[in-house]
């Protein structure tokens, strides 16, 4: 047995254990869906930021810098100011009036059954763009370093389905939070462990670090040329790369805080200061992630060399690749466990946050108006979906097989959460006029451009020479309509607008009527949801 | 306790109570205080942010120029903007603990009120 795979099942088996503690605590709808609320602070900091750093953010972001230097910074400093907007604006307004979902807190001034019906839809279309790119991820780990034992593609991602299926079903969020702890753990010192590794090659002193970043070789159409990484425009070039980098810091700064499995956390928090301390505490560990993944992804560029991070398992390997550089088969099964712990963890997390959005939002108050049948119905309606939902993108992933950048797969997710989530959450707490109409408006307008214009755009369109075959074909074989990559400078505003115009051409008395007590409930806590006691 | 898994349960304030409350001296003072700290603290976040962004998109010389050894300007602002989240996240809870103080006073009102009813 391979070292990486004994690693690997050491973090299987204590999970499982996890699980079953959590199984024999958790009883009745709290409990499954929100861990009782009763996680301290320090805990759902860990928990929300191992919710967060994906495997999108390990592996992916590592490749894009090894191969597009600054551009792909760019993207570790997104992920980590998302949160300042989510401390600011979201999580204590959240906490205080919401139950289980953002559904809940749309409905509380609007009309529930159209805005939890779209609210339920964007946040399934948002899971499910973050778990194609996490089961992608799993997949190639596979590929690069357990060929050799025997488990093809299609066994580990029926083997992370089926582990993730076993938290979510039978541990709910308890066991999901525990588990995103410990994985938070793992990564950080992983991370850690990797940035000195890669510091210690340059005798910790920075200048002859950066030296090295600013003279990278590697091949570009057949010709050899040298860049120097921290420069800007490896990835956005004029004309069109000043919006694309706005958009992108748009999608960031407004999309994570309308990620429904980072807003789920704030539900599992006592109270709204709880849920306070435990973003600064996420953000503590998120940034040192990110300020690390930037000396990881240029350590990658001088180590291995952009040419032999795309010949050998291309970018999503880039990470586990430099730590096999550096310390050997060892680490490399240390890292790659790591990151299927991150996998794992970072799936469990979608899978709750969907299944409940599904039960609680569709099922109980969509179809059911609210009025449970038999005492907690949901939490069976939730497991089942999260059985559906976990065979459904088991199959998905095996269809798709091991092919894009898990990390702009991911930021398709973001563009939905930003255009489709954000502006409905935040008028609703901030507007007095905001109606039913601007919800529903502004969430189907943020949802479907975000889908329309990724499919019209660079990403989706193209023409390939003919001897581009596979993955890296266009799906679309024409010249794309839309020229950017990153869609949220179009589709967050028209989000935005949809909101806005639906409020402003339609009445509705009880929902500016109920805006006291929505401003009240989100800035006391007066009325909001408690711990459950034991 | 929960209950049910439904709307959530109306909790005993009345319409004319939550705006009564949401009419209150203690209450506007409260939103007025947080006011003054989030917005101006989100605008400068984001600005901040975005000028990222533009400095790379728009002047990528002045981004490229070197400031220490290679490092350039570009890699030193987006490495600030981690400091400048961290400050801002530092301020806010210093800001905050007088928000909760507030936030108390408000909540022990509402009890006194109902009480002498």
């Amino acid at each position: 047995m391979s070292i990486s795979l004994a690693v690997f099942l050491a973090f299987v088996a204590s999970t499982l254990a996890i699980t079953y503690w959590a199984a024999k605590r958790s009883r009745g709808a709290s409990a499954y869906f929100a861990a009782g609320r009763r996680i301290t602070a320090w805990q759902n900091g860990f928990a929300v930021a191992g919710d967060f750093m994906s495997a999108a953010s390990f592996l992916g972001l590592i490749g894009l810098i090894a191969l597009q230097g600054f551009d792909g910074i760019l993207y570790s400093v997104g992920g980590f100011v998302a949160f300042v907007t989510i401390l600011l604006v979201v999580a204590e307004p959240l906490r205080n009036t919401g139950k289980y979902t953002m559904g809940d807190v749309l409905a509380y001034r609007l009309r529930p059954r159209p805005v939890r019906a779209l609210a339920a839809l964007s946040t399934l279309t948002v899971a499910a763009f973050y778990m194609i790119a996490q089961m992608v991820g799993a997949g190639a780990l596979v590929n690069l370093l357990l060929a050799d034992s025997g488990i093809t593609y299609n066994m580990a991602v029926v083997g992370v389905g089926i582990l993730m299926m076993i938290y979510v079903v039978f541990g709910g969020m308890l066991a999901t939070t525990w588990v995103q702890i410990i994985k938070a753990m793992l990564l950080s010192a992983c991370t850690l462990v990797l940035t000195i590794l890669v510091l210690a090659q340059f005798h910790f002193h920075l200048i002859d670090f950066f030296s090295a970043v600013s003279q990278i070789a590697y091949h570009q159409k057949g010709e050899l040329i040298v860049r120097d990484f921290l420069q800007p425009g490896l990835r956005y070039r004029p004309p069109h790369g000043p919006l694309d980098l706005v958009s992108l810091g748009l999608i960031f700064a407004f999309g994570t805080a309308g990620l429904p499995h980072i807003l789920v956390k704030f539900y599992t928090v006592p109270d709204a200061k709880t849920a306070r301390h435990s973003v600064v505490w996420a953000m503590v560990l998120i940034g040192a992630f990110y300020v690390m993944t930037t000396v990881l992804g240029l350590g990658a560029a001088v180590i291995l060399g952009p040419d032999s991070v795309l010949a050998h398992g291309g970018t999503n390997m880039a990470g586990p690749r430099l730590a096999q550089a550096l310390a050997g088969d060892v680490f490399l099964a240390f890292v790659s466990a790591v990151a299927f712990a991150t996998i794992l963890a970072v799936v469990a997390g979608l899978m709750i946050s969907a299944s409940t959005s599904f039960a609680h939002d569709f099922w109980t108050n969509v179809v059911h108006h609210g009025v449970e049948r038999k005492t907690d119905e949901s939490v069976l309606v939730a497991r089942i979906a999260a059985l559906t939902v976990g065979v459904i993108s088991i199959l998905i992933a095996i269809a798709l097989g091991p092919t894009a950048n898990v990390l702009i797969l991911a930021t398709f997710g973001l563009a939905v959460a930003a255009s489709a989530n954000f502006p409905a959450l935040a008028l609703s707490i901030f507007w007095r006029r905001f109606t039913t109409a601007g919800a529903v408006a502004g969430m189907a307008a943020g949802l479907l451009a975000t889908i329309a214009l990724i499919v019209v755009g660079p990403t989706a369109m193209g023409i390939d020479l003919p001897s581009t075959t596979g993955a890296a074909r266009h799906l679309i074989q024409a010249k794309p309509w839309f020229p950017l990559e990153n869609v949220g400078i179009v589709s967050v505003p028209l989000g935005f607008l949809g909101a806005i115009v639906g409020s402003l051409i339609s009445r509705e008395p009880s929902a500016e009527a109920r805006f006291d007590e929505v401003i009240v409930r989100a800035n006391t806590g007066l009325g909001a949801e408690t711990a459950a006691i034991h | 306790m929960e209950a049910s898994a439904g709307e959530t349960p109306r909790h005993e304030q009345t319409t004319s109570d939550w705006s009564r409350i949401a009419a209150s001296e203690e209450f506007k003072d409260l939103i007025a205080l947080k006011k003054t700290f989030i917005v101006p603290a989100f605008l400068v976040f984001f600005s901040y942010y975005l000028s990222l962004a533009l400095l790379v998109g728009c002047a990528p010389k002045l981004a490229s120029l070197r400031v220490i050894g290679t490092v350039n300007v570009a890699y030193i602002f987006a490495l600030s903007q981690f400091a400048v989240g961290w400050i801002i996240a530092g301020l806010y809870l210093l800001a905050s603990s007088k928000f909760d103080r507030l936030t108390k006073d408000i909540l022990a009102r509402i009890d006194t009120d109902r009480g002498g009813k």
